[in-house]
């Protein structure tokens, strides 16, 4: 297997049965694989809903035991959902405006710069989360000092190394945005945290526990997503310096190889949806009150849609993916991620000349059936600069 | 160059000219309202989804079935929806009409 290959563990089952089993904490979850059968759920919102009562269960593995503040939009379905999704989109399309995107790109250009000096690069910690926190200040729209106190909680904000759900660091990221909220409540700036306090939804002023509920989605949904996807384009682009030249050469296809890495990466393997009704899936038989995951990273290999599912093909035209989710709860944050993505690889293209893997450690995650890469625990890179 | 003509979720009536590209790229450097191309034209989006004039259809063309199966989810999808990130500019279809289908 290469150092940066991503293996597709669904391929037997998404070509059987369609379907997996995973026992989450005595909640089973039947996993969806194939790509239309994964749109179709994902449409669905009516039978396979995000805003139930209990909080934190379309998450897999469930956050029940350690969340009680209702992510928003994500944990909210129509009608109520688009009140809120309305209210955010626009600030998370500013991504699309040229002043955003020049402030991201001077702080790739900065992680850059740090990296070229050194003679091994851990990638995860002092690049990548570097990387992700600093971008985030942009997205909130708070000063870049703040980034200092993300990148020092460390990779995870859930997990610990004991346990992929740990209830106490989880406090420590709830505790903190109380904190922040508490701060813009009393003293309102520009930032994320006071518009939202000072925002209006469905014609009453938005409460702090709905802001904590935008803020906590903000913070979780773009951290370990980012990391990874940013990690594994360094560890790609290492072991395949042809690709990085050829984007040299033609930045032009910048937006399909970003696509694609997307694809390929699936950086969120899957999200859960809990079943309202009795229905079925696959021809299976679901009950009522059952999960659901939609399994975004076996959707977008497969076969019957994608040539050569397997293989990063950096100028792919066609490229249906679910790497963002589909339909009413598609990723808010993928316009930041996309911007992310794509000024790396210009930033990558313009400094840096070669990089190479020393060593890694690959995150593997356990879905019982499916072992799957997502990223790395760990990766030692040199870079090497123009 | 090819004229085209989008007619916006305010109903505005716009026509522009092209010589190349796509029609999503067009009406996104144009600011055509609800043409977002949020995916760059790979058909991952569904966020360039137009009503083609029934009259314009033959010089359109249909939809591949990739196409096809994003549309199939859209609930504003009828006969004439087409992502326009599929459509690339060409002589043959100047004089074409696109309605910005609705939310």
């Amino acid at each position: 297997m290469g150092k940066s290959e991503i293996p597709d563990p669904f391929k037997h089952k998404r070509e059987t049965t369609g379907l997996g089993h995973f026992n989450d904490q005595n909640d089973p979850v039947t996993m969806v694989l194939g790509l239309k059968d994964v749109r179709k759920c994902a449409h669905n919102w009516k039978t396979f809903q995000s805003g139930g009562e209990e909080v934190g269960r379309i998450v897999v593995p469930s956050e029940v035991a350690i969340r009680e503040t209702r992510q928003i939009p994500f944990e909210v379905d129509p009608p109520e959902h688009k009140g809120y999704r309305d209210l955010l989109d626009p600030w998370f399309k500013r991504p699309l405006e040229p002043a955003y995107q020049e402030k991201i790109k001077a702080i790739i250009i900065g992680v850059i710069d740090e990296v070229i000096a050194k003679d091994s690069v851990e990638v995860v910690e002092e690049f990548s989360l570097k990387l992700q926190s600093r971008a985030l200040t942009v997205l909130l729209n708070i000063p870049y000092e703040e980034s200092e106190v993300w990148i020092n909680w460390g990779k995870h904000v859930f997990r610990s190394e004991e346990s992929d759900l740990d209830g106490e660091k989880a406090a420590i990221l709830y505790d903190y945005i109380d904190t922040q909220l508490d701060k813009a409540a009393v003293n309102p700036g520009e930032d994320l945290y006071s518009v939202l306090l000072n925002s209006e939804v469905h014609g009453k002023k938005m409460s702090k526990e709905e802001a904590k509920g935008v803020m906590i989605l903000t913070f979780a949904g773009g951290r370990d997503t980012i990391i990874n996807a940013v990690t594994n384009s360094i560890a790609y682009f290492a072991e395949h310096p042809e690709s990085l030249e050829r984007l040299r050469n033609e930045p032009e296809i910048t937006n399909n190889a970003v696509e694609e890495l997307i694809r390929y990466f699936s950086p969120l393997t899957h999200m859960g949806r809990v079943a309202t009704e009795d229905t079925q899936v696959c021809e299976h038989a679901l009950e009522a009150n059952s999960r659901i995951s939609l399994c975004w990273a076996s959707a977008n290999r497969d076969e019957r849609v994608f040539e050569t599912p397997n293989e990063v093909v950096l100028d792919r035209k066609v490229n249906p993916h679910v790497a963002f989710g589909f339909g009413t709860h598609n990723c808010m944050g993928a316009t930041h991620a996309r911007q992310i993505m794509n000024i790396l690889i210009g930033c990558l293209t313009e400094k840096v000349s070669s990089m190479s893997i020393l060593s890694q450690e690959d995150n593997i995650e356990d879905w019982q059936e499916f072992q799957r890469k997502v990223g790395y625990d760990s990766l030692h890179v040199k870079f090497i600069g123009k | 160059m090819a004229q085209i003509t989008f007619i916006d979720l305010n109903k505005d009536s716009i026509t522009l000219e092209a010589d190349s590209g796509s029609l999503m790229e067009l009406a996104v450097q144009n600011n055509i309202e609800g043409i977002d191309g949020d995916c760059g034209g790979v058909c991952s989006c569904a966020t360039c989804h137009v009503h083609v004039a029934e009259s314009d259809m033959a010089k359109v063309g249909e939809a591949s079935e990739i196409e096809q199966d994003m549309l199939e989810l859209d609930d504003n999808a009828n006969e004439f929806s087409r992502l326009c990130c599929q459509i690339q500019v060409s002589e043959d279809l100047d004089g074409v009409t696109l309605t910005v289908a609705g939310e």
